[in-house]
């Protein structure tokens, strides 16, 4: 059984549905992030799981107990907030044992707890501070202790990163990851980054709108999206519309494009193509001509134009055995991909079941 | 070396700053020096030049206008610990939540600021006298009228010094103290009120000098008996002309500058009125 569920939880403001139904479940010791653009409904989902928000209907469900109703102040979640909400007139130490105090844990105990928690964020000796006198790095930390002193339950991230400097970013996320891991925390993490969600979940849930789009590890968004979107917001897809048949693909503007697989049916569709999947060559299944080209170090990226109107962006390596040619401005190109990275969705935006590509698959990856 | 026509300018703007400047301080601080040499001259009129100078007005003080200082004393301390008992809850209510009519209500709370004194001090006599007549409970020219009546005057600066401080306050510290264990109460007596202590502060100040120094309100509701500084200062003005008033206005003075003194000790009155 799983250790925290969400059961349809809906948040209504007015006529706007904040969360529509969102469904989850979470296991002891995972780190869940809820990734969307903002306006997702994935802060209003942390928020009602923290007990700020009442949800409209639903259950939050956390050891077999329905906590929904039950207030903030007694759920034991541990919450980091985006600007840290540290106590400005408490020091760094009285900060981390505000939760204690309120547990009215012995003084003795209590100081040891702080000692421990401050020793574990490396904050030791800062611990007569204020937190005005600290760095935002520093802040952070501070905030992460004091939401850990308690034991939580559930530790609360919401957009924990957004705040520090971007040399510092990969660095903090990277020590979360490890303290969670080793302390084996059941977190839920908030952000609109998804480099951040990829680099630190353990499972990732795509929001938009309201309503779960995608749930899985970060391989399953990637190779496998749901929808469009989450092809999109996980890795940049390029997306084409219009419409395919038993012989390929057809943008709406008229171009032809072979594909690599074959799909039940016909109709409307949406193609989405992965920019470091698409090889330039001299044959393929789709004829462009280059309109920008740019090296970006590790990565060559082409810009590619079908037609007057169709895009697509290709990735390639800079340098090495499968190093990407360059190529310059005016010339005409062929783009191909292997099957296994097209995503064909139907005018629902479902995924369309390619016929034979799993079979392809199975023999090239035994080859 | 000459100057230049900047360098004129320049100075000439500098002696024009400090002559303003000089001018604020004289304007300011000139009516309480020549008050303090009044309070000191040896006349039974204020006559000018004294024949001698004397500190016996302030051994006088007391027996003249002790019981009014008491009064007025207790009028105020009373009205301060009720408006902020009203005020502060007011103030984190309105700035908590948004409501229909919350912009009514808060000008409608700040309203008395915009009555002119004497109005609001003949309305409330009025108001007194016809309640006294319905309920047979006597008012008029008790202390308890006295201390509601400054209660109005002195509530919304509570409440908006209260709301000022309260719109940098990071509502997500309530949260963060609701998530850490806090009850609803332990979160306004741990982290609400300690980010308004400046604020409430400046308020209880405030309302201290207003009550303190109110007339206009006073002269409807005092008593025989029940009479404040203010007021017997103006009654004894009616009949004397002698340097007791300036020893009194100089005590009264002194009064405020020490709560003013005593406040800063414990926050910096700077950072408060910013």
């Amino acid at each position: 059984m799983s250790y925290l569920r969400l059961n349809g939880l809906t948040k209504r403001y007015g006529d706007t549905l904040a969360t529509d139904a969102v469904s989850l479940e979470i296991s002891k010791g995972e780190l869940i992030v809820l990734l969307g653009p903002s306006g997702c409904g994935k802060t209003t989902t942390l928020r009602m799981i923290a007990g700020f928000i009442e949800a409209t209907s639903g259950d939050i469900v956390l050891e077999g107990q329905a906590i929904t109703g039950l207030p903030a102040h007694r759920r034991e979640m541990g919450m980091v907030f985006q600007n840290y909400a540290l106590f400005p007139h408490l020091s760094v130490a009285r900060n981390v044992a505000f939760g204690l105090e309120m547990r009215r844990m012995k003084q003795a105990e209590r100081d040891e707890r702080v000692a421990e928690m401050l020793q574990l964020v490396k904050l030791d000796r800062l611990a007569d501070r204020l937190p005005r006198q600290l760095s935002g790095g520093q802040q952070q930390r501070v905030a992460i202790a004091r939401a850990l002193a308690i034991h939580p339950k559930v530790l609360l991230l919401d957009e924990p990163l957004s705040n520090l400097d971007a040399e510092l970013r990969q660095d903090v996320a990277r020590e979360i990851r490890l303290l969670q891991q080793d302390r084996k925390l059941t977190t839920i993490m908030v952000t609109h980054d998804q480099q951040e969600a990829m680099a630190m979940a353990d499972r990732l849930v795509v929001m938009r709108d309201g309503q779960v789009q995608q749930v899985g590890a970060q391989e399953d968004l990637y190779e496998r999206p749901a929808t469009p979107f989450v092809a999109r917001f996980i890795g940049n897809s390029n997306l084409l519309v219009g419409s395919h048949t038993d012989a390929g693909f057809r943008t709406e503007t008229g171009t032809h494009i072979d594909l690599a697989g074959r799909y039940q049916g016909a109709g409307r569709a949406t193609l989405a193509l992965r920019p470091e999947r698409i090889t330039l060559g001299e044959t393929g299944q789709v004829r462009g001509t280059i309109v920008l080209s740019s090296y970006m170090g590790a990565t060559v990226e082409h810009v590619v134009a079908l037609d007057d109107q169709t895009r697509l962006i290709a990735r390639g390596a800079s340098s090495g055995p499968a190093a990407t040619p360059r190529f310059a401005g005016g010339q005409s190109v062929f783009l191909s991909w292997p099957a296994a990275s097209e995503c064909l969705f139907d005018g629902g935006d479902a995924p369309i079941p390619a016929l034979s590509h799993s079979i392809n698959e199975r023999i090239s990856s035994h080859a | 070396m000459s100057l230049t026509e900047t360098d004129w300018t320049d100075w000439a703007g500098r002696v024009a700053l400090l002559g303003l400047l000089g001018l604020g301080i004289a304007a300011i601080f000139l009516p309480m020096v020549l008050t303090l040499y009044l309070s000191m001259f040896d006349e039974q009129m204020i006559v000018f030049p004294p024949h001698g100078y004397t500190l016996a007005w302030y051994g006088r003080i007391a027996g003249t206008f002790g019981a009014a200082i008491w009064t007025s004393l207790q009028i105020a301390v009373v009205a301060v610990a009720l408006s902020l008992a009203l005020g502060i809850p007011a103030g984190i209510g309105l700035s908590r939540h948004r409501f229909r009519g919350r912009e009514a209500l808060s000008t409608f709370l700040l309203s008395p600021l915009t009555v002119p004194g004497i109005a609001v001090g003949l309305a409330i006599y009025i108001l007194a006298i016809w309640l006294e007549e319905k309920s047979g409970v006597t008012l008029a020219g008790s202390l308890r009228l006295l201390i509601l009546a400054h209660l109005l005057i002195t509530m919304p600066w509570v409440i908006r010094l209260c709301l000022a401080s309260l719109t940098n306050h990071e509502r997500t510290t309530e949260e963060a103290a609701a998530s850490l264990g806090a009850s609803p109460m332990m979160v306004i007596w741990r982290v609400t009120l300690p980010a308004m202590r400046p604020g409430i502060i400046a308020a209880g100040l405030f309302a201290f000098i207003i009550s303190f120094e109110n007339l206009e309100i006073n002269l409807f509701l005092v008593a025989p008996g029940i009479t404040t500084l203010s007021v017997s200062v103006l009654q004894y003005l009616g009949y004397h002309i002698d340097p007791l008033v300036a020893a009194v206005a100089v005590a009264q003075m002194v009064i405020v500058g020490a709560a003013l003194l005593l406040l800063d000790r414990f926050v910096r009155l700077g950072q408060v009125l910013k």
